[in-house]
């Protein structure tokens, strides 16, 4: 954290000076290992190990929070008879699909409720989608009434199973897997117990080193499961958060840059299974359902009048029809593949480096150079304008410039610098920046760009009645420009949602209806604009108003600064403690009241309970904290939605060292391959004897075009470097700043040596692991060049998001720099043939 | 000047000769908060159009600037502390049956900077008056006025001010004197994110600092005591470790402190000089 | 001081080894300055003596000396400074805390009076001759020994450190270089004052050096490594060399010149020795940690 989010570490720092303990996690010593209480170093993927031995700590222990998680977690639900867990089934769970590599979860459902699964073949086309990505946050289809056992005695609720499943995850199996002594393993779980319950809470944060594994929506689960056992959830200091990463990331998952959504986080509808309106609809709101997502009705009716204006209607399902359709995976990588195979001819590249930035140069690189035409928007000339002439493929011929068919048009963009618009950052807050000084040249906005080329295209298919073109036609595409730039805040505007009638503004996302009488481009961020106001803009000082400092920004949804809120009061309404007091029921005023806005009705009391066969937002009880989840529960086991299991499990990465210690089954069985010719993985080899893992610098960032083109960075870390262990050092007689060459099936490239204690050895299963380091920031432009470390990288995803394995791999290190030319891909294949003889 | 003039407690403002200067501005480095991020060495950089120190992998931990320099006017030092200074054998590992015990091992990092010296040689000994003290009792350099000629260089105890090598010229931290006048944080302290870099009223820092130090194990403050060789620093730290461990001298003395001996020294040589000349010629034996 | 052991103690650290006081960044256009400087002071004395005890031959070869001497000490400055219109910066301000400033000044005054003794003599005049020549004597014995201030008031530890003893070095091989010019140009029959000026002058420097070079424990160190200790023994041979033939080679003109070139020469070796032990004492941490640590300790 204090690598990458140096500003936000401050919070962390002051924490720390007011007697927080620090614990870090990781592979290696980081900046932030250097201010935390406690390092613990673990091999890169073991983390659901680590994270699972925990669970069994906690379980085993009874530590966990047991009102909490009576009350507002699904421990008590029973599940189906027919649910086979990773112990009887060594390492699948029941309905696994060996052919296809998928589940047919009909059996994880809660007792009941098999039905509720998937339809035939629909677990193929939901991993293929990465449907799991879509239920960010509208929940897998659930009902109200599921069978429980507050005992938690009953051997099929979920706690029983939890506390089975999680039963060999012991300290001496989290030692054998991950690496880390018993004893310091032990001492954090006594930390992070203690300092969790009625009084105190412990927050959790993770980013990328987290997510970039074939299991890393489960890594991220393990820890919810935790944080829901303990009660940390929707409770102040508690929670787990994801530190986003580029600045408004989180800002493209809301209004997403992913194929399979749309604003809101609402699914892009796919081809088959969403034919018409209703059918998508309700695949969303599930209709006996309860929680919020029972009105997603309106916020598809409000998007689709946002999109398309008075040519959305009743009559015409709102222009449903115009909606682009899902076929199948359109992931970036998938794509890439897909254009090395000739079937996609032009490409936009907008704010990305993939040549640089994204698993498997090499397939990057050839997949651009086999285009008709691709447009890249920077601000600097990248490696992804200029692989044709500079990628390392031109030195192996693989690439030859004159021959290269991609016709590149490079347009420069305007810096975040040099236009207005709103950040979202990791806690959901939006927050609005004027423009400071006009582009140069012809850099031009995003929002220009968009704006201006949509208008061109509209015109050049002014008198088209193709079906096809429709949907661009009939675009409400008219906003308020300033010269020829279009206005954010008109924009902001519209997302913010308005009446079609009278064009005012709503309030928030209550206020928006399914009748066609609202627009609005954003439900979640409905609000931004009340009552006219670019909530967004506001800066109150946090010394000017309470510690909540709910006026600076605004957060989605409802400016709700920490979600599920509810939580953070005991079933009756009181605070579970003085100390950590934040909503309650005031049950003299009849409402919730609190420090922030209530994650919950305002008027509903803690004792509601729903009426015999209510759905909806009727339906969620008085205590069902978690509101947008189908049962208003905290999920510690997944009855659906997710691609590769109901709970987490340990599995070994795509590449590691060693078996699995714990199943039979290696790796995640449905992780995302490609299995092409050029996206081989490297078998369990002693070719290939060493961990790496791959990340950042504070110095620069990511793919290096926003940093190696700046002297000031690039002099703080000037050169590709690989940071190894004094013993690893010894084995393979690398020297301090010497070069040394990295191999893997994929690729060789080189980096200079940084002989470091901050990198050592772990014992792994009875043998010594070494694991190595790199940051993966260099490319070949620049002020400052080097090898990219995501060449060595293969294509390798988690089913549930399509994120690549980069956080880890396989590799042999050697003294020396790489082979050049031709004879680098000789040298390459060498490797590949000695590890496939291996086997 | 006053009798502290060259050594000793003083309020250099004053002594300087400001009637009524503001209070004293310095900065108090936290290192045991320091991320190491280097915000502050970009920071001021671009506030003051510092050029780029050269593209050098130093293997220096992660410290590639490697010290101030007349292009660096605030450098971030990297240490990496093992617990044993020789790696464990791959036996020692194997034979213990399990994993290496929890790492005893420390990282520390520290922004260092010019320490606008209650005595600053570079000051003292500047033959042109291009380095001056300012009514906020720094040191700044009037890059129009200095002519090159070096001399504060090797005079400055802490090794800060340095030659730029195109123009010659000595080039340090001005403490943001263009800032500061405007009520406005250096530009360093602005971007630090940890607080490591804390500016302000001097007297007010060392308040603060005391108490800090206080706080945290095995940190020691250097550079905050009037009574020290230099008379106290305006950029004073607290440290984790010995001074000399971040580069910085353990008892630095302003070296004018001995310029009257030295004079003295001289005057005597040069006496004994024109002795020993008169007693050649007028000692007879033509 | 007293005399330290030359070993340093083991547990000694530093940041990387790297420097923690910054070297002079002066070229040897310095060192060279020192030693012209020196031997101009010397040899406006050579000259003020012969002036005063009627040696005409000592008192031009002085004059002219001093003033050659004080143009090349003045190119060496200027090329130093890099641009010569930066000069006239320091006579903007007369600073005693600043030995360079204090040095400018006497540099200049004694430039006016060595320019007018020179020129007198070149233009026989005998009055304003003397009254430059005495002028710029008055001035030599500041001259010679203001550039042992101007080191040693750095942070440069092994010059700081000589403080007490680098103005008799100074004005010890000012003196014998300024004897060396004596025994090269003068008459035999002028030479002997020149020769007791060799001596005294030698004998000055000789105990300078060696006190720099002993007693002050670690610091003293650098003077005796490397090239530093080779100019600085080769000094003290040539010193030797050239005060032996002040004195064995009276009668013989040659071996009077080859004396006097050996003492310039030695004073020239004397000068880069001083010079760069300080710098090879700020190169290494060492020589600022160690001392500085035994200070705290003590
Ligand atoms: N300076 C700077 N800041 C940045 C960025 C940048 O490039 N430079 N990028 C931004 C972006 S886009 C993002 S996504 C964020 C990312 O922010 P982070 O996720 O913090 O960044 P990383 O450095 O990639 O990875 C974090 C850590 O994960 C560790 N790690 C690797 N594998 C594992 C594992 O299996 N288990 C555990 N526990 N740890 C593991 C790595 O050693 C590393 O220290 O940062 C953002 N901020
Ligand atoms: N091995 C490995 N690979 C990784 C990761 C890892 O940890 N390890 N991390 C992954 C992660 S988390 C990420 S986010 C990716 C990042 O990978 P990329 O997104 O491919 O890399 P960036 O360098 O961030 O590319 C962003 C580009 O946007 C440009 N830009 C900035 N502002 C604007 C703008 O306003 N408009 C336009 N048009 N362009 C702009 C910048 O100049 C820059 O070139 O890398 C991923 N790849
Ligand atoms: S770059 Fe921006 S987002 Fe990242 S840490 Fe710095 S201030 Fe925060
Ligand atoms: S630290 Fe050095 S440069 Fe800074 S004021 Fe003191 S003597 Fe001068
Ligand atoms: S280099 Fe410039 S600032 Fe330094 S002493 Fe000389 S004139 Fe003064
Ligand atoms: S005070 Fe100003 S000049 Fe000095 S280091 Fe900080 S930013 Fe640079
Ligand atoms: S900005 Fe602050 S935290 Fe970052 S390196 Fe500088 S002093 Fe340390
Ligand atoms: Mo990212």
């Amino acid at each position: 954290m204090a690598e990458a989010h140096p500003v936000g570490f401050q919070y962390v720092v002051e924490a720390k000076n007011r007697g927080a303990k620090i614990i870090h996690v990781d592979p290696r010593f980081t900046r932030t290992s250097a201010l935390a209480d406690e390092f613990v170093p673990v091999r890169a993927g073991a983390d659901i190990a680590f994270l699972g031995g925990v669970v069994n700590y906690i379980l085993s222990n009874e530590k966990d929070f047991r009102e909490y998680v009576v009350a507002y977690t699904n421990a008590s639900m029973i599940v189906s008879e027919e649910f086979q867990d990773t112990e009887e089934l060594d390492g699948l769970f029941s309905g696994f699909d060996p052919e296809l590599n998928v589940y047919d979860q009909s059996s994880w459902q809660y007792a009941g409720q098999q039905h509720m699964g998937q339809e035939e073949g629909e677990a193929h086309a939901d991993r293929e989608t990465a449907s799991g990505l879509e239920q960010e946050s509208h929940g897998p289809p659930i009902p109200a009434d599921v069978p429980r056992d507050p005992t938690l005695q009953d051997p099929r609720c979920v706690y029983q199973i939890l506390k089975r499943h999680y039963a060999r995850y012991t300290p001496e199996v989290v030692e054998r897997v991950c690496g880390v002594p018993e004893k310091q393993f032990l001492a954090v779980c006594e930390a992070w117990t203690a300092n969790s319950g009625r009084e105190r809470t412990t927050a959790l944060v993770y980013s990328v080193g987290w997510t970039q594994h074939s299991v890393g929506v489960q890594y991220i689960r393990t820890g919810a499961i935790i944080q829901l056992l303990l009660g940390n959830m929707g409770r102040p200091g508690g929670g787990v958060m994801a530190l986003r990463g580029h600045a408004s990331i989180q800002g493209s998952t809301d209004i997403p840059t992913l194929f399979n959504l749309l604003p809101g986080y609402l699914p892009m509808p796919h081809h088959r299974q969403h034919e018409t309106f209703q059918k998508w609809v309700d695949e969303i709101r599930h209709p006996e359902q309860k929680g919020f997502w029972a009105n997603a009705e309106s916020y598809a009716v409000s998007l689709l009048k946002a999109y398309w204006g008075d040519a959305a209607t009743a009559e015409n399902d709102w222009g449903f029809g115009w909606l682009p359709r899902l076929t199948g995976d359109h992931g970036t990588y998938q794509q890439v593949l897909d254009m090395i195979d000739g079937k996609i001819r032009g490409y936009f590249l907008l704010g990305q480096n993939p040549a640089v930035g994204s698993a498997h140069g090499k397939a990057q690189r050839l997949g651009m150079a086999n285009l008709d035409w691709l447009v890249v928007r920077d601000l600097f000339m990248i490696e992804s304008a200029t692989f044709w002439k500079d990628g390392p493929e031109i030195a192996t011929g693989e690439i030859v410039p004159s021959e290269c068919r991609t016709e590149v048009f490079f347009l420069p963009a305007a810096s975040h610098a040099e236009k207005e618009g709103t950040f979202t950052q990791t806690q959901r807050m939006l927050q609005w920046r004027e423009k400071a000084l006009d582009p140069p040249g012809d850099c031009r906005s995003e929002l220009w760009f968009f704006y201006h080329l949509g208008r061109r295209i509209r015109e050049k298919l002014a008198s088209s009645t193709r079906d096809r073109d429709q949907g661009l036609l009939k675009l409400n595409w008219d906003y308020e420009v300033h010269g020829d730039e279009p206005s954010g805040e008109d924009v902001l505007r519209e997302i913010n949602g308005y009446r079609v009638a009278d064009r005012s503004v709503v309030s928030g996302f209550t206020d928006l209806k399914a009748d066609g009488s609202t627009a609005c481009g954003c439900w979640i961020y409905s609000g931004v604009f009340k009552d006219g106001v670019n909530q967004a803009a506001r800066r109150k000082p946090g010394r000017e108003q309470d510690w909540v400092a709910r006026e600076w920004g605004w957060a989605w949804p409802a400016d709700r600064r920490t979600l599920y809120n509810r939580a953070s009061a005991d079933p009756e309404g009181r605070p579970w403690s003085e100390r950590k007091k934040y909503v309650w029921w005031d049950p003299d005023a009849g409402e919730w009241t609190g420090y922030d806005v209530p994650d919950f009705e305002k008027t509903k009391p803690p004792s509601y309970r729903p009426p015999e066969g209510a759905a909806g937002v009727e339906a969620i009880a008085g205590d069902d904290a978690f509101i947008m989840q189908g049962d208003g529960k905290g999920w510690l086991y997944a009855p659906s939605g997710l691609i590769d299991g109901p709970l987490p499990t340990h599995y070994e990465p795509d590449e590691s060292p060693v078996a699995n210690p714990l199943y039979g089954q290696r790796a995640n069985p449905t992780r995302k391959r490609y299995e092409r010719s050029e996206n081989p993985s490297n078998p369990i080899s002693e070719v290939f004897p060493y961990v790496f893992t791959t990340s950042r610098l504070t110095e620069h960032h990511t793919a290096g075009g926003m940093s190696r083109q700046l002297a000031y960075l690039s002099e703080l870390q000037p050169e590709m470097f690989v940071e190894v262990s004094p013993r690893l050092a010894a084995e393979r007689g690398l020297e301090h700043l010497g070069w040394a060459h990295i191999v893997t099936t994929r690729a060789a490239i080189e980096a200079r040596v940084m002989i470091t204690d901050r990198l050592r050895p772990l014992r792994i299963d009875g043998r010594v692991v070494h694991q190595i380091w790199l940051p993966y920031h260099w490319g070949s432009s620049g002020l400052v060049t080097g090898d990219s470390a995501n060449d060595l990288i293969g294509i390798v995803l988690d089913p549930n998001v399509l994120i690549q394995e980069s956080k880890v791999g396989t590799c042999d290190i050697r003294p020396g720099r790489r082979p050049t030319g031709p004879a680098l891909i000789d040298y390459v294949n060498d490797y590949r043939r000695r590890a496939d003889g291996d086997q | 000047m006053g009798t502290n003039s060259l050594y000793g407690p003083l309020d250099p403002a004053a002594d300087a000769g400001y009637t009524e200067p503001p209070p004293r501005m310095g900065f108090f480095t936290d290192t045991s908060v320091c991320i190491g991020c280097k915000a502050c060495e970009v920071a001021c950089k671009e506030w003051n159009a510092v050029p780029d120190d050269g593209f050098n992998l130093l293997g220096h931990s992660y410290d590639n600037t490697g010290g101030l320099s007349a292009d660096s006017w605030r450098h971030v030092a990297f240490i990496e502390q093992p617990a044993a200074p020789a790696p464990p054998a791959v036996d020692a590992l194997a034979v213990a049956g399990g994993a290496p015990a929890a790492p005893d091992f420390r990282w520390l990092m520290m922004s260092n900077v010019c320490k606008h010296c209650t005595h600053a040689g570079c000051l003292d000994v500047c033959p042109t008056g291009a380095l001056f003290r300012t009514e906020f009792g720094t040191v700044v350099v009037q890059e129009d006025v200095c002519n090159g000629c070096g001399y504060c260089i090797p005079a400055c105890p802490y090794g800060v001010i340095d030659q730029r090598k195109d123009d010659g010229r000595a080039w340090k931290c001005t403490l943001c004197y263009d800032r500061i006048g405007d009520g406005l944080t250096p530009a360093c302290a602005q971007a630090c994110p940890t607080q490591s870099i804390q500016y302000g009223e001097l007297d007010e820092l060392r308040e603060r600092a005391r108490e800090r130090v206080t706080k945290v194990e095995g940190a020691r403050l250097y550079g905050h005591d009037p009574d020290d060789g230099v008379g106290g620093d305006g950029a004073f730290f607290l440290l984790l470790d010995e001074p000399e461990v971040y580069g910085l001298p353990p008892d630095p003395i302003v070296t004018t402190r001995d310029l009257p001996a030295m004079w003295k020294r001289a005057g005597l040589a040069g006496l004994a000089m024109a002795a020993a000349v008169a007693v050649s010629f007028l000692g007879g034996n033509r | 001081m007293k005399d330290r052991a030359m070993v340093p103690p083991a547990e000694f650290r530093s940041y990387y080894g790297r420097p923690i006081v910054r070297p002079a960044v002066w070229h040897h256009d310095i060192a060279a300055y020192l030693f012209t400087g020196g031997l101009a002071a010397g040899s406006a004395l050579l000259a003020a003596g012969g002036d005063a005890t009627n040696r005409p031959g000592l008192r031009r070869a002085g004059r002219l000396t001093a003033l050659g001497a004080l143009g090349a000490s003045t190119y060496f400055l200027i090329n130093d400074l890099g641009r010569p219109e930066r000069f006239h910066h320091m006579l903007r301000v007369a600073k005693l805390t600043s030995p360079m400033s204090v040095g400018t000044w006497i540099l200049s005054a004694f430039g006016g009076a060595a320019g007018v003794a020179a020129g007198a003599e070149v233009l026989r005049l005998p009055r304003i001759g003397a009254t430059g020549g005495y002028a710029a004597a008055a001035l030599a014995p500041a001259l010679a020994t203001y550039t042992a201030v101007l080191l040693a008031d750095t942070a440069t530890p092994s010059w700081h450190a000589a403080y007490p003893e680098l103005p008799f070095v100074f004005a010890g091989s000012a003196l014998a270089s300024g004897a060396g010019v004596g025994l090269i140009a003068a008459p035999p029959s002028e030479t002997v004052p020149a020769r007791t000026m060799a001596v005294l002058g030698a004998a000055m420097e000789l105990y300078g050096a060696h006190r720099v070079e002993t007693t002050k424990g670690i610091l003293s160190e650098p003077y005796a490594q490397g090239r530093p200790g080779r100019l600085l023994r080769a000094g003290r041979t040539l010193t030797a060399l050239g005060v032996a033939g002040a004195l064995l080679g009276r009668r013989s003109r040659v071996v009077s010149a080859l004396s006097g070139a050996s003492l310039l020469a030695a004073s020239l070796a004397t000068r880069f020795g001083i010079f760069d032990g300080g710098i090879a004492s700020a190169k290494d941490p060492k020589y600022t940690v160690i001392p500085q640590r035994e200070r705290l300790n003590r």
